[in-house]
């Protein structure tokens, strides 16, 4: 897919990373256009990537009891579709995107990815199943501090599949970084990180991205960017693409937004 | 690949944390080594060191006190012998060569030792090797001349044709200065062994020298006898040592130095106690410098773990950075190693004139950096478990 990047028109190719993606998707990778079109097709087609039912998770409270975080009965996200998640600060959003990716097991309930069910799985299965088909992007980029960029995304395919160098560097080229390859995150920008978390999380072509108010610490211009890349790259990796924001701005921005409130039972069961 | 990538990381993110340590570790490894070494060497040099003799005829007393007065000149005399007991054992069927010496001076603490030039032309120091002369020529019997170690030249400062007054006893004190002035015949070629720090002159010029009694004139300190068999060693120690009560015989002077080291094995043990504990401390830095750092290593652990790293993935990673700051620390206490035997062969050198074999190979130099490596290994454990515990969903704060 990102090869496909490198073999396109010489002009586009050629061009600068920033005048590059001022450009259109379309003018910049024709392919792009048709893919979406094929993503849409399979979405109407219905065919889950993520199916959750009867989700629970609960922490312990200060009273020696537990508080229900999570009671979600259903969700489900088609392969390539794209939906946003709104809700409030503290709402049970990225414990809800943990759940998901496997880094907390729920309490009951089941949650498949790909015909594989992320919370019947034990731990070390688990890491496995996120590192090979999740990708993950961070309100604060969480990249690794002591690891340039290029490291940052070779890492972040390691665990899932084979480092592929050319494929980093086609990827973090397609973010138009090309030229901060050894560059540390301390020498970047807050939208530079962003878009160094957002080709991490792409690298290894992932079927799932979730992204976790990814926009939360950039300013406007550097928001609006790095989602347009998160979307647009979700779109020619086939990647679906699971957000939670509380932004309107860029919930405004997607055609299928839940409201994480009626979503979550035990949001409804603390507000009564 | 990853794992040796985020190991070498790890090390330059806390660079200062794992310099000390690996110095550490280099520091106590070396110590360990060259306790070891010095230890084994000096067994080993001390018990074959005789420059070419089987056994010490002196006046009755212990054979280790003879031994270290007349090879390694070291401790006081235990007394003299008559030169008949010198002309007797010099003529006994079973003794092939029979050398004299006397002690009572010295030159600037350095041993003058009287002797005859046979010591120099007929005796073999070590198989196949004679004394030579690095610079002028041997001693006249009946001049006042002197051949002088190379070892004891080098620090009096004496070249061939100087002068020297000698210095009654074996300790200096400049108040007991002979009148008798001796000229620097030769210096003697480095032997590595207690020959070098002596200063030879003829055996008669040190027992008429002016001071010392005159009814001793003819005795003699000790004898260094060659036998001409082993067997005909055990005769004369039954001969001097049982059926005799005025002399001892010192033989064989290999047995009586390991007798030596016996006796100062506790010593040894106490050495080796102290290096394993140093090492054993050093090590526990390993522990203490990874595990102190575990908190701000939290949040890497988490993104890895985030990113799909396994717990036992992790685990293994800090372990192997315990170890590899062992390989670290242990490439470079080859250098301490170096460091202190050196110093430690030139302190033995200047005591005893023996030069050990400080960098020969040993087996400590293989099982010495093994054992280090792998109990940095074993200390890397618990901040291994620590990392393997990491709550993942905890360190990857903020939460929405």
């Amino acid at each position: 897919m990102f090869r496909g990047i490198a073999t396109g028109s010489p002009s586009i190719r050629d061009s600068d990373p920033e005048t590059y993606h001022r450009q259109p998707l379309s003018a910049r990778d024709p392919g792009a256009v048709a893919r979406r079109a094929r993503i849409g097709c399979a979405m109407s087609q219905g065919s889950a990537l993520l199916q959750l039912s009867g989700l629970k998770k609960s922490f312990p409270d200060p009273d020696g009891g537990r508080k229900l975080i999570i009671d979600i009965p259903e969700f489900s996200l088609a392969m390539g579709e794209q939906a946003a998640l709104r809700g409030e600060s503290g709402s049970g959003k990225t414990t809800f995107l943990n759940l998901i990716s496997g880094i907390l097991a729920p309490d009951s309930g089941s949650i498949r990815i790909d015909g594989s069910d992320m919370a019947g799985l034990g731990e070390h299965r688990r890491d496995r199943l996120r590192g090979s088909s999740i990708g993950y992007i961070f309100q604060t980029f969480n990249l690794l501090q002591g690891y340039s960029c290029l490291e940052n995304v070779l890492l972040g395919m390691t665990f899932g599949a084979r480092a592929d160098r050319d494929q980093a560097l086609a990827l973090l080229a397609r973010v138009g970084l090309s030229h901060r390859l050894n560059h540390f995150p301390r020498q970047l920008s807050s939208g530079q990180q962003q878009r160094v978390a957002v080709a991490r999380a792409l690298a290894k072509r992932p079927k799932l991205v979730l992204a976790d108010e990814p926009t939360g610490n950039l300013d406007h211009k550097n928001a609006r960017e790095a989602l347009r890349l998160v979307r647009e790259t979700c779109l020619e990796t086939g990647a679906a693409l699971l957000l939670v924001s509380h932004d309107p701005e860029v919930l405004g921005s997607f055609q299928n937004v839940r409201d994480f409130a009626d979503l979550n039972l035990a949001l409804k069961e603390t507000a009564t | 690949m990853t794992l040796a990538l985020i190991v070498r990381r790890s090390l330059r993110q806390h660079a200062l944390s794992t310099t000390i340590t690996a110095l550490s570790i280099a520091l106590a490894g070396g110590l360990l080594m060259s306790v070891w070494v010095v230890k084994e060497q000096s067994q080993r040099t001390f018990t074959q060191v005789n420059t070419g003799f089987d056994a010490v005829l002196g006046a009755r007393g212990s054979k280790l006190q003879l031994v270290l007065n007349a090879i390694f000149h070291l401790e006081a005399s235990p007394g003299n012998l008559a030169a008949a007991d010198y002309q007797y054992i010099k003529r006994h069927p079973a003794v092939k060569l029979a050398i004299p010496i006397a002690v009572g001076d010295n030159l600037r603490g350095y041993r003058i030792v009287g002797t005859i030039p046979e010591l120099f032309t007929d005796v073999e120091y070590a198989p196949g090797r004679h004394f030579a002369l690095s610079s002028g020529k041997l001693f006249d019997p009946a001049e006042k001349e002197a051949v002088v170690g190379s070892f004891a030249a080098r620090k009096l400062g004496l070249a061939v044709g100087d002068t020297f007054h000698p210095f009654h006893g074996l300790i200096y004190d400049e108040r007991n200065q002979h009148a008798e002035t001796y000229h620097v015949a030769g210096i003697l070629a480095p032997s590595n062994t207690p020959a070098d720090k002596v200063v030879w002159i003829p055996i008669h010029g040190l027992q008429t020298m002016s001071g010392h009694d005159p009814k001793a004139a003819t005795d003699v300190s000790a004898v260094l006898v060659q036998l001409r068999s082993p067997s005909a060693g055990f005769m004369l120690d039954i001969m001097y040592n049982k059926q005799g009560n005025r002399l001892t015989f010192a033989y064989p002077i290999g047995a009586i130095m390991a007798e030596l080291f016996q006796k100062i094995g506790w010593f040894d043990k106490v050495l080796s106690l102290v290096a394993y504990l140093v090492a054993v401390v050093s090590a526990a830095g390993v522990l203490v410098a990874i595990y102190n750092s575990m908190a701000a290593r939290r949040r890497d652990i988490a993104i890895l773990r985030a990113l799909g790293a396994g717990r036992l993935f992790l685990f293994g990673a800090v372990v192997l950075e315990a170890t590899a700051i062992g390989v670290i620390g242990m490439a470079v206490s080859f250098a301490a190693y170096a460091g202190i035997v050196s110093a430690v062969a030139v302190i033995i050198q200047a005591q005893t004139g023996v030069l050990l074999e400080a960098f020969a190979y040993s087996p400590v130099m293989l099982w010495a950096p093994l054992g280090m490596i792998a109990l940095c290994a074993v200390c890397g454990l618990l901040p291994a478990w620590k990392a393997y515990r990491t709550d993942v969903a905890e360190n990857l704060a903020p939460i929405s």
